[in-house]
């Protein structure tokens, strides 16, 4: 039975399961809805989850290890010099896996009986026939690959079946237990909320451990890329310049180079912009304009990043070409090209400007408005207020927006990729062309790459690095907001 | 606490140093103040009392236009200090705040030092030619809101860390120190612990003999125990003004003998 029969199976079990129960439960109260412990849905619901929760959890893990232990068992089947030469035990049992999907499909579509399939031989009809039900094969198919094929097809089709037959057995034996539990006394009304909670439990391990995955995931590449690459050069090397023949110089240093330029332009443009912007709106702007320019800043947020690589790339390049280059209105020439440090520094702070606004308003809205009282009412006007009482009361929840924009700008793939240039030097002028570290990550992992060499793997080093930066950052930013919100509760 | 000691209240003086006329003010729609007249003299200690909502801290807030900083507020009528309109146009309120000084509900000290609290105020408005001066001032202050023993070797702890009564003490000061003739003070004690608040109600006494004291109060008990004059709100309406001996014990007013004898509020 395919599996989309099965889950449907379940929730038809339980649905019955909710009905059946909700109406034993008020039976045994002789009707009477205020006799029982819970609400009659209650009843219906803990039934429900019993017959659906336990099966289709046995269910989502079956349909995990299946796969991982049959082609375990069926890899142990090939023997070695089955294996051609350049290849891998990998590659070879994809093969064995299109070959069995192969006679599935030719089955299914009545180019084979049942027993056909099973003693099917191989050779040039079988390719031909594989190729007829869609599924390509770059060679005949081999009486090992094919016999793997066979054992593969045979050990799934039974892990199938027990799967059905455990998870039916599952759901029924749920349904049953909790059907023979409902009574009016049956504590329904807890057990839900049990549920509730496993299922909250449930959702926030999930968002933590695919943390936990993927930084596990980058540390074993990164292991790779060191075991093949000196890490000596990669921290402390001085150039960037990878080379897929080999050979290459991977070192970081230039990459962080010109991330930390950029996010320096960045905030230098977004701190003052956005911090004025939130005293404006937090401390002057009457009603109605705070209605009008809050949202208007909230959709510069919601502009996607590519658009801000696009305006960097069409827009803000060729103004700063048209100052800057050879032949620009100022008649000097600093700039060779329209992507530079400046283009995508500019762009970027654009950006952040919501950012730190949003924040910053938000912290200066925390500041009790009694502190605000208390300097107007000793004669300072709004700003010397705002100056000498609200920002050093804010400046720790302040420090902290900046921290967290800093993070974001040292993260940003797009508007450097589109805005910043290529080429990776270490250089104080901002008019020239750099790049960053996120940009290196997209250039060594797209495109037609070997998968184990340095070149590549040195896009899952600099992830890393890139990644303990930002949380160390978004830490240190969330330590200081906390300390700050402590100040006034 | 001290049995009401109404009798030895006396008016020493006579000089009007606020009057309002007419005062009506405005919450967008609502009618918060309906024709106040008072006069509030020198070296007084006038008490605003009043049930909740009545328009007593509303109309304290008009006498150094704190209400300004409300968008909605509009106020109409005369405030005079000192024979000037408080709302002529010529008037700046920021200049106006600092000669009629303001302590506050809750104790708000900035996060500063305890120094630097006092010296915000001489500070904004140049009131020290040096560093001395300023030491002076701070000094002096922290004198008249009877706070300098305790916080004289520690004034750059931060201000917050006082205790309540110290901190309510500290505002007092920080108030003091812009020379301001006028202090107007509302509810100052209502977050302070019996103790506290008899030190600060001890304090207010004192600032009688350098400044006319305005103070709201939800505790008839501290009306009459600080007060020379009361003034009784009730619904936006200023139902009897006199001397507090009186308010207390012949009430000219139905309204005003309920209230104090528990009827309403």
């Amino acid at each position: 039975m395919p599996t989309f029969w099965l889950v449907v199976l379940l929730l038809a079990l339980s649905a019955a399961g909710f009905y059946l129960g909700r109406s034993r439960a008020l039976r045994t109260a002789g009707g009477d809805a205020r006799d029982l412990h819970s609400l009659p849905s209650y009843y219906g619901y803990h039934v429900a989850l019993a017959a659906f929760v336990p099966a289709i959890a046995v269910l989502a893990v079956w349909l995990l290890a299946q796969p991982l232990i049959i082609e375990n068992r069926v890899s142990n089947l090939i023997p070695a010099e089955a294996v051609p030469e350049n290849t891998t035990i990998g590659l070879v049992m994809s093969d064995v896996r299109r070959v069995a999907e192969g006679l599935d499909l030719a089955v299914e579509q009545g180019l084979l009986t049942r027993r056909e399939a099973r003693d099917a031989a191989g050779g040039q009809d079988l390719r031909a026939l594989m190729g007829e039900v869609g599924v390509a094969l770059g060679s005949d198919v081999r009486p090992e690959v094919l016999s793997a094929a066979q054992s593969y097809r045979n050990l799934s089709h039974t892990g199938k079946t027990a799967m059905t037959v455990v998870v039916a057995l599952l759901a029924l034996g749920g349904f049953v237990w909790a059907y023979g539990r409902t009574h009016k006394d049956f504590r329904a009304r807890n057990v839900v909320e049990r549920g509730v909670l496993a299922l909250l439990i449930l959702a926030a391990s999930l968002a933590a451990l695919t943390t936990v995955g993927i930084v596990l995931s980058m540390l074993f590449e990164t292991k790779n890329f060191f075991g093949l690459h000196s890490w000596t050069d990669f921290f402390f090397g001085s150039t960037w310049a990878p080379n897929f023949r080999g050979g290459s110089d991977l070192s970081i240093l230039p990459l962080l180079w010109g991330t930390l330029y950029i996010s320096f332009i960045a905030l230098l443009v977004a701190v003052p912009v956005g911090l004025f912007a939130a005293i404006y709106l937090s401390e002057y702007a009457s009603g109605t304009v705070r209605s009008f320019a809050k949202p208007l800043l909230e959709i510069l947020a919601g502009i996607p990043t590519i658009v801000y690589g696009l305006f960097a790339l069409l827009t803000v390049g060729p103004a700063l070409a048209n100052l800057f280059a050879k032949g620009g209105l100022l008649g000097v020439e600093w700039m060779a090209g329209a992507t530079s440090v400046l283009t995508a520094g500019l762009v970027m702070g654009v950006m952040l400007i919501p950012f730190v606004s949003s924040l910053s308003d938000d912290i200066i809205n925390a500041v009790p408005q009694a502190l605000r009282d208390g300097s107007l009412g000793l004669g300072a006007t709004k700003s010397e207020t705002v100056r000498q009482v609200v920002m050093p009361a804010a400046l720790p929840g302040i420090v902290g927006a900046v921290l967290l924009a800093a993070s974001r700008a040292i993260g940003e793939t797009m508007i450097v990729v589109m805005g910043a240039g290529a080429i990776a030097k270490f250089s104080a002028n901002p008019l020239e062309s750099m790049t960053t570290i996120t940009t290196r990550i997209v250039s060594q992992l797209t495109g037609d790459t070997d998968f184990a060499s340095p070149e590549t793997l040195v896009a899952f080093a600099l992830g890393l690095t890139l990644f303990v930066l930002t949380l160390g950052l978004n830490v240190l930013a969330l330590y200081i907001v906390r300390k700050y919100r402590e100040q006034y509760e | 606490m001290n049995d009401m000691t109404l009798m030895d209240n006396t008016v020493d003086t006579q000089n009007i140093k606020i009057a309002a006329k007419d005062v009506n003010v405005f919450y967008g729609d609502t009618h918060a103040i309906k024709d106040v007249n008072v006069e509030i003299e020198d070296n007084t200690v006038t008490a605003f009392i009043g049930p909740s909502g009545c328009g007593k801290s509303t109309f304290l807030r008009c006498l150094n236009r704190m209400n300004d900083t409300i968008g909605t507020c509009k106020v109409t009528g005369d405030i005079l200090l000192d024979g000037e309109d408080i709302y002529d146009k010529r008037v700046d309120p920021v200049q106006l705040r600092a000669k009629v000084g303001m302590v506050f509900q809750k104790p708000n000290p900035f996060p500063k030092s305890i120094y630097d609290n006092v010296a915000y105020g001489p500070r904004i408005h140049g009131l020290a030619r040096n560093k001395a001066e300023l030491d002076e001032i701070v000094e002096k202050s922290l004198r008249r809101g009877a706070i300098w023993d305790e916080v004289k070797d520690r004034l750059d702890a931060p201000g917050t860390g006082l205790s309540g009564g110290q901190q309510q003490r500290l505002c007092i000061a920080r108030a003091v120190a812009t020379e301001p003739e006028v202090l107007l003070m509302d509810e100052p004690c209502s977050a302070l612990d019996p103790i506290a608040t008899a030190q600060v109600e001890e304090l207010i006494d004192e600032l009688r003999a350098s400044y006319s004291v305005v103070i709201v109060t939800h505790s008839m008990q501290q009306a009459a125990r600080v007060s020379q004059k009361t003034a009784f709100f009730h619904l936006g309406n200023l139902v009897e003004f006199g001397p507090t001996g009186q308010i207390f014990t012949n009430p000219e007013d139905p309204r005003t003998e309920s209230y104090i004898t528990g009827r309403i509020g």
